[in-house]
C-alpha cells in the first residue's frame, strides 16, 4: 500500500515532519453534544480498574518483588540547618549484608520540578536544609540490616542558624538556606497592578483592610511513597514509582544520572494510593534508588515510612495574608489591594508557582475592577511546601470569602447576593487578563441556597448554631507547561485491533481520581463500544506519548480532548472501510452498541471488529494520535503563566456548624456543596470527587496542621496519623452534593475540572458559620475550638471579637509591574513592554 | 545481619500453608513479603490508620500490631479471601459499582472491616457504620460511597434486589 492510499486521518507518528506546523485547526470537543444522545458520557459506568481494586489485585509500587531484590533505607539528618563537615561510611559498608552506601558527591547534579528552583541534591552536598534531609543511602539484603546500617554512618555537623519562621527569615540575611533568591532567605518577590488602584479605592464607598493566616497542611495519602528500580545488563534503568509525575520524574534522572541517556530510562508510575498533589514532585528518595540500583547491579526497592512522609510534605504553605478592599455599597470590588507571605520551607519545589497562585484566581468569580497583588516567599528550615488539592489558591480564597462575609455583615446584604451580583460574566477577561469560558457559579449559589434553607434559617437557629456560605474557583489544568516548549501536554495512540480491541496508550497517571476511566469512557463513547472492554495503558514513558501529570486537574480536559481526537481519527478510517463494504457514504454511518451501521437502515451493518477487518484490509494496520495543547493565555505580562487555564470549574457551599458556648468546641453538622464542571464525564466519579474535596476541605478547616517545636531544632511536632488529626468517619457530617452541568466548549464534551475546587469553600464557609454561630471571628485556619473560645472571650470584655494575626514581616517590594485591564484598553502586556 | 526464618503452619483464607519468617516479624510483614499476599497494605505501621486491617477468627484486627506468630493456630482472612472463586463478594461489588474504592489503597482494610460488621449485623444502619468503621481512614472518598456501598451490600446479602437509589449516582 502506497502512502497515497492512507487516509489523511490516520496520522502516524513517523510521519515527515514540516518546518513550520500550521496553525491547529478549531477542535471539535463535542461539547454541544445532548445528553440523550449520549451513551457513556454522563452515566454512573464502574471504573476500569474497579474489581482489581477491590479484589486487592491492584499493584502500587510497595507490591512490587524482582528476584534479588535489595532494600534501601536513607540517613536523615538530625539536624535543621548545618554544614557537613565529615561522613564516614566505612563502619556501615563493613556490616554483612550491606551491598552500597553512597552520600552526596556521587550526584552532584542538582534537581527541582521548576526550572528556576533546581535547588535540590538527591543526598545533602555540603550542607544540610532541614531535619529529615538525607545525607546517606543504604542498600542492603533487608530492612533491618538497612536501618543498623543507617546507624553505624557517622556525620559531623557545624550548626548553622536555624530559620525557623517568616518573620526570621525576613530578617536574617545570612547564614541564608539558599544562595538564590531575591535577597537573603526571600526566595520570591511578585508585584503586580491591574488598573489603577488608587482611583478604585477612591471610588469605594466602603473600604476595610483585615490579615488572615492559613497554617500549613500535608495531603497524607494512605499509602506511603514507594519506589523500585532496576539496571539491566543492556544499560536500561527501570524505575517503577508512587509518582503523580512520570515525565518528569524521567527528566529529573536523566538531569542527575547524567550521562545515562534519557532513552536509556523508562519510568513506570504505579497507580498510586493517593497523591493529592504530594507525589508531583520529583523526590531524592526515586534518584538515590535509581543510583543504588546501577551501583549495585540488582533491583532496589524503597518504601518511605509515615515519619518519612512527613518530612516529605510538599503540602499546602502556611500563608500569612494582608487584604484591602474597597467597595461599592451594593458589594461590587472596585479595589482590592492584596499582600501574602508564603512559608516555603527548605526547598524551591513548586513554591514560584505557589506564590503567584496566590494571586491569580481572587479575580475569576467576582468582578474585582482593579487589582494589586504582591507575594513573598520565603526559605526557611522546615520540610519543603509545595502544591496540595487546590495548589496555592485554598488560602488567598479563605481570606476572600471571609471578607465578603464581614462586607456583607458592615454594608447589611445577604452574602449569597453580595456574591450572585457581581459574578464575572461568561466568556469574559478579568483584571488580570484569566480568560473565563464558562461560568455556572450563579447557579452554584443557587442550589445551596435553596438546598440549605439558607434565606429562612441563616442567623434564626438560635445561639450556638449558624450557617456559612462560601465559593471558589478552580483550574481545568494549568495553560502552560512547567519547562518552557512548545509541544502538547497531552498524547494519547490507539492502537485498533482485528479482534475488536481498543488500546489506548496515554502517559496520565491514575491516582485515584479515575483518569484511566476517563480515557476509556471518551473512546468509547466516539466508536460506540463498551468502555469496560476497552485496554488502558498508562504512565510508562517506554510505551505512552508523555502526558505532564496528574496535576493541577488537568487530566480530564486535556487527556480528554487528546483521547477524542484520536478516537475521532479511527473512527474515520474505520467508517471508510464499513462504508466501502457497505456501499453507502461513510458520513451516514452510525458507531453505537459495538456495531457499525447505516443511519437510514440499521440493519444494513456489521459488528464493530468487522469493520476494523474491512479498514484493516483496505489500509494496513490502525493506529492514530491525538494531542492537546491549551489555547494560548491572554495573560502575556511576565507571570501571566500562572493562573490561565482552558476552564474554571466553580463551587459553592453552605456549612451548618453547632458551637458549644462555655468551649468553643464545635461540630459541623451538614454540608451542601454545588460544584459547576461543565459536564460530568461520570456523575458518579464526580460525585466521590466533589465528596472527597469536601472532606479534605473540612479536615484542613477544623483540624489539620503541620507544626514544629522552633525550640527543638524544627523537629516535627506530630510526625504520625494518630497525632496529625485528620478526620475519621465520625467527624464527617452529611454531604448534600448538586452537580451543575454548563457544557463549557473547550472540555471533551463539556467537560471542565472536577475534586480541586470544591474544597475551598469549606475552611472560609465554616469561619463564616462560626460567626454566624457565636459572632466571633476567627480568621486563622484551622478553626480550632481554642481560637474560638479566645474570640468569645475578648468579646465578652468587650475587646475585637476576633482570633487572627496582627503583623506581617517586613519585605523590600521591588516595583511593581502595571498592567492595564481589559476595561482600560490593555492587550495583556506590562506597561512599557517592548520599548526596551 | 540477614535475618534466620523459622518455618511454621498458618492457616490463611481457609489454606493451611508452611511459611519460613523471622520471629519478629508481624503478621503484615509475614502476608505481604513472605506470603506474597499483597492486597493488605499498610499505611502507617503503628496502628494508627486501619488500611491494614485483616480478620483473625473472624475479627478485625490490626496486623501491624500483631505478631505472625500470634497468628498461628488462628483463621486468618485477607481482601484475596474474600471472593468465591471468580465471584466478588457482594460488598467488593458494591464498593466498584459506586466508587467507594477511589485509589483503592484503604479498600481492603474497609472491605474486611465490614465484612466483619455485615456477620455480626445484617441490617446496620448509619450510625452503626459509621462507628465500626471509625478505625479505618479514607483520603479519597469522604466516606460517603464507603456508607452507601456497605448499606447496598447488606440489603444484597439479605436477598433483597437493591440498586443504588438516583441520587447516589447522579447527584441532586
Amino acid at each position: 500500500m502506497s502512502a497515497a492510499q492512507r487516509p489523511a486521518a490516520a496520522a502516524t507518528p513517523s510521519a515527515p515532519t514540516k518546518p513550520s506546523p500550521p496553525a491547529e485547526p478549531p477542535r471539535d470537543t463535542k461539547f454541544e453534544a445532548r445528553k440523550e444522545d449520549l451513551r457513556v458520557i454522563g452515566h454512573p459506568f464502574r471504573k476500569v480498574d474497579a474489581f482489581n481494586k477491590v479484589a486487592g489485585l491492584t499493584k502500587f509500587a510497595d507490591d512490587l518483588v524482582l528476584p534479588r531484590m535489595l532494600f534501601m533505607k536513607l540517613l536523615r539528618s538530625t539536624k535543621a540547618h548545618a554544614r557537613i563537615v565529615r561522613i564516614d561510611v566505612s563502619r556501615a559498608k563493613a556490616l554483612p549484608g550491606v551491598h552500597a552506601v553512597i552520600t552526596g558527591e556521587c550526584m552532584p547534579n542538582t534537581f527541582g520540578i521548576l526550572p528556576v528552583s533546581q535547588d535540590e541534591h538527591a543526598l545533602a552536598l555540603g550542607k544540610v536544609r532541614m531535619i529529615g534531609d538525607p545525607v546517606a543511602a543504604v542498600a542492603a539484603v533487608d530492612e533491618d540490616t538497612a536501618w543498623e546500617a543507617c546507624r553505624l554512618i557517622e556525620v559531623q555537623y557545624e550548626d548553622l542558624d536555624n530559620i525557623t519562621d517568616i518573620f526570621k527569615a525576613a530578617e536574617t540575611i545570612e547564614p541564608r538556606v539558599h544562595d538564590y533568591g531575591n535577597y537573603g532567605n526571600v526566595h520570591k518577590l511578585v508585584n503586580l497592578e491591574f488598573g489603577d488602584l488608587q482611583s478604585g479605592f477612591a471610588e469605594a464607598e466602603h473600604v476595610r483592610e483585615d490579615m488572615f493566616f492559613f497554617q500549613g497542611n500535608t495531603h497524607l495519602p494512605m499509602e506511603q511513597h514507594a519506589t523500585l528500580a532496576h539496571y539491566d545488563h543492556d544499560g536500561k534503568l527501570t524505575v517503577w514509582s508512587s509518582t503523580q509525575t512520570p515525565h518528569y520524574l524521567h527528566r529529573a534522572l536523566t538531569k542527575v544520572l547524567a550521562p545515562l541517556p534519557a532513552h536509556h530510562i523508562r519510568v513506570i508510575a504505579c497507580t498510586n494510593g493517593g497523591g493529592f498533589g504530594g507525589k508531583s514532585d520529583p523526590f531524592n528518595h526515586e534518584i538515590a534508588c535509581a543510583r543504588l540500583a546501577m551501583d549495585t547491579g540488582r533491583p532496589v526497592k524503597i518504601c518511605l515510612t509515615r515519619e518519612e512522609v512527613f518530612y516529605c510534605h510538599r503540602g499546602r504553605h502556611p500563608v500569612l495574608m494582608r487584604s484591602k478592599i474597597g467597595v461599592k455599597k451594593t458589594g461590587e470590588i472596585v479595589a482590592l489591594d492584596f499582600e501574602s507571605y508564603l512559608d516555603g520551607g527548605a526547598f524551591g519545589s513548586y513554591g514560584v508557582a505557589s506564590t503567584f497562585y496566590t494571586g491569580a484566581l481572587q479575580t475569576v468569580t467576582y468582578k474585582v475592577k482593579n487589582y494589586h497583588f504582591r507575594g513573598a516567599r520565603f526559605f526557611t528550615n522546615k520540610p519543603p511546601c509545595g502544591p496540595k488539592r487546590g495548589h496555592g489558591t485554598p488560602q488567598p480564597r479563605f481570606a476572600l470569602e471571609v471578607q465578603l462575609d464581614k462586607i456583607a455583615c458592615d454594608l447589611g446584604l445577604d452574602p449569597a447576593e453580595i456574591r450572585k451580583q457581581h459574578l464575572v460574566p461568561a466568556h469574559s477577561h478579568t483584571a488580570n487578563w484569566m480568560r473565563v469560558s464558562s461560568m455556572g457559579l450563579g447557579a452554584c449559589i443557587d442550589k445551596v441556597v435553596a438546598g440549605s434553607g439558607w434565606q429562612q434559617r441563616r442567623g434564626k437557629l438560635g445561639a450556638g448554631r449558624g450557617l456559612g456560605l462560601a465559593c471558589s474557583s478552580y483550574l481545568s489544568g494549568a495553560g502552560l507547561p512547567i519547562y518552557w516548549n512548545g509541544m502538547p501536554h497531552s498524547g494519547v495512540q490507539l492502537k485498533v485491533d482485528r479482534s475488536g480491541l481498543i488500546t489506548v496508550f496515554c502517559g496520565s497517571t491514575e491516582i485515584g481520581q479515575g483518569s484511566d476511566s476517563v480515557l476509556a469512557y471518551i473512546v468509547a463513547e466516539v466508536l460506540g463500544i463498551d468502555p469496560l472492554g476497552i485496554r488502558v495503558v498508562t504512565a510508562d514513558t517506554d510505551l505512552t506519548p508523555v502526558d505532564l501529570g496528574s496535576y493541577s486537574s488537568r487530566v480530564t480536559v486535556m487527556t480528554g480532548n487528546a483521547a477524542m481526537q484520536a478516537a475521532d481519527a479511527a473512527r474515520a478510517i474505520i467508517a471508510r472501510g464499513a462504508a466501502e463494504k457497505l456501499g453507502v457514504p461513510a458520513g451516514r454511518l452510525v458507531f453505537a452498541d459495538a456495531r457499525v451501521f447505516d443511519a437510514e437502515d440499521p440493519d444494513q451493518g456489521m459488528t464493530f471488529a468487522e469493520a476494523i477487518v474491512e479498514a484493516e484490509s483496505r489500509y494496513g494496520t490502525i493506529g492514530t494520535v491525538g494531542s492537546y495543547k491549551p489555547p494560548k493565555s491572554a495573560a502575556k505580562f511576565k507571570g501571566g503563566g500562572v493562573g490561565p487555564s482552558p476552564s474554571y470549574s466553580y463551587s459553592a457551599a453552605v456549612v451548618e456548624v453547632e458551637v458549644e458556648l462555655d468551649t468553643g468546641i464545635y461540630k459541623v453538622l451538614k454540608v451542601w456543596v454545588a460544584h459547576d464542571i461543565g459536564r460530568a464525564i461520570n456523575p458518579a466519579l464526580a460525585m466521590g470527587q466533589i465528596e472527597g474535596s469536601v472532606y479534605m476541605g473540612l479536615g484542613e478547616a477544623t483540624m489539620e496542621e503541620m507544626v514544629y517545636r522552633a525550640d527543638r531544632f524544627g523537629v516535627h511536632k506530630i510526625p504520625s496519623m494518630l497525632e496529625y488529626k485528620s478526620p475519621s468517619t465520625m467527624e464527617t457530617p452529611e454531604i448534600i452534593t448538586y452537580i451543575v452541568e454548563d457544557p463549557d466548549p473547550n472540555g471533551p464534551y463539556g467537560a471542565k475540572e472536577v475534586g480541586q475546587g470544591p474544597l475551598l469553600p469549606m475552611m472560609p464557609a465554616v469561619a463564616n458559620a462560626v460567626f454566624d454561630a457565636v459572632g466571633v471571628r476567627v480568621d486563622e485556619v484551622p478553626v480550632t475550638p481554642e481560637k474560638i473560645f479566645a474570640a468569645m472571650q475578648a468579646k465578652a470584655k468587650g475587646k475585637d471579637a476576633r482570633t487572627g494575626p496582627k503583623d506581617t514581616p517586613l519585605v523590600t517590594w521591588p516595583e511593581a509591574m502595571k498592567v492595564l485591564t481589559p476595561w482600560q484598553g490593555g492587550d495583556g502586556r506590562e506597561m512599557g513592554a517592548g520599548k526596551k | 545481619m540477614p535475618l534466620e526464618r523459622v518455618l511454621h503452619e498458618l492457616e490463611v483464607n481457609g489454606e493451611r500453608q508452611a511459611v519460613a519468617f523471622a520471629p519478629h516479624k508481624t503478621l503484615l510483614e509475614v502476608l505481604r513479603e513472605d506470603m506474597q499476599l499483597t492486597g493488605t497494605k499498610h499505611g502507617c505501621e503503628l496502628g494508627e490508620c486501619g488500611t491494614c486491617t485483616v480478620l483473625v477468627d473472624g475479627k478485625p484486627v490490626l496486623s501491624c500490631l500483631v505478631l505472625g506468630l500470634e497468628a498461628v493456630g488462628k483463621d486468618i482472612q485477607t481482601v484475596e479471601g474474600m471472593a468465591s472463586g471468580p465471584e466478588l463478594h457482594p460488598l467488593q461489588v458494591a464498593f466498584a459499582e459506586l466508587g467507594a474504592a477511589q485509589c483503592g489503597y484503604c479498600t481492603p482494610g474497609f472491605l474486611l472491616a465490614a465484612q466483619a460488621l455485615l456477620v455480626k449485623n445484617a441490617r446496620p444502619d448509619r450510625r452503626l457504620i459509621t462507628q465500626e468503621l471509625a478505625g479505618n481512614l479514607c483520603r479519597c472518598t469522604g466516606y460517603v460511597k464507603i456508607f452507601e456501598a456497605v448499606e447496598l451490600a447488606a440489603a444484597r446479602m439479605r436477598g433483597e434486589d437493591a440498586q443504588p437509589g438516583r441520587e447516589v449516582l447522579y447527584g441532586r
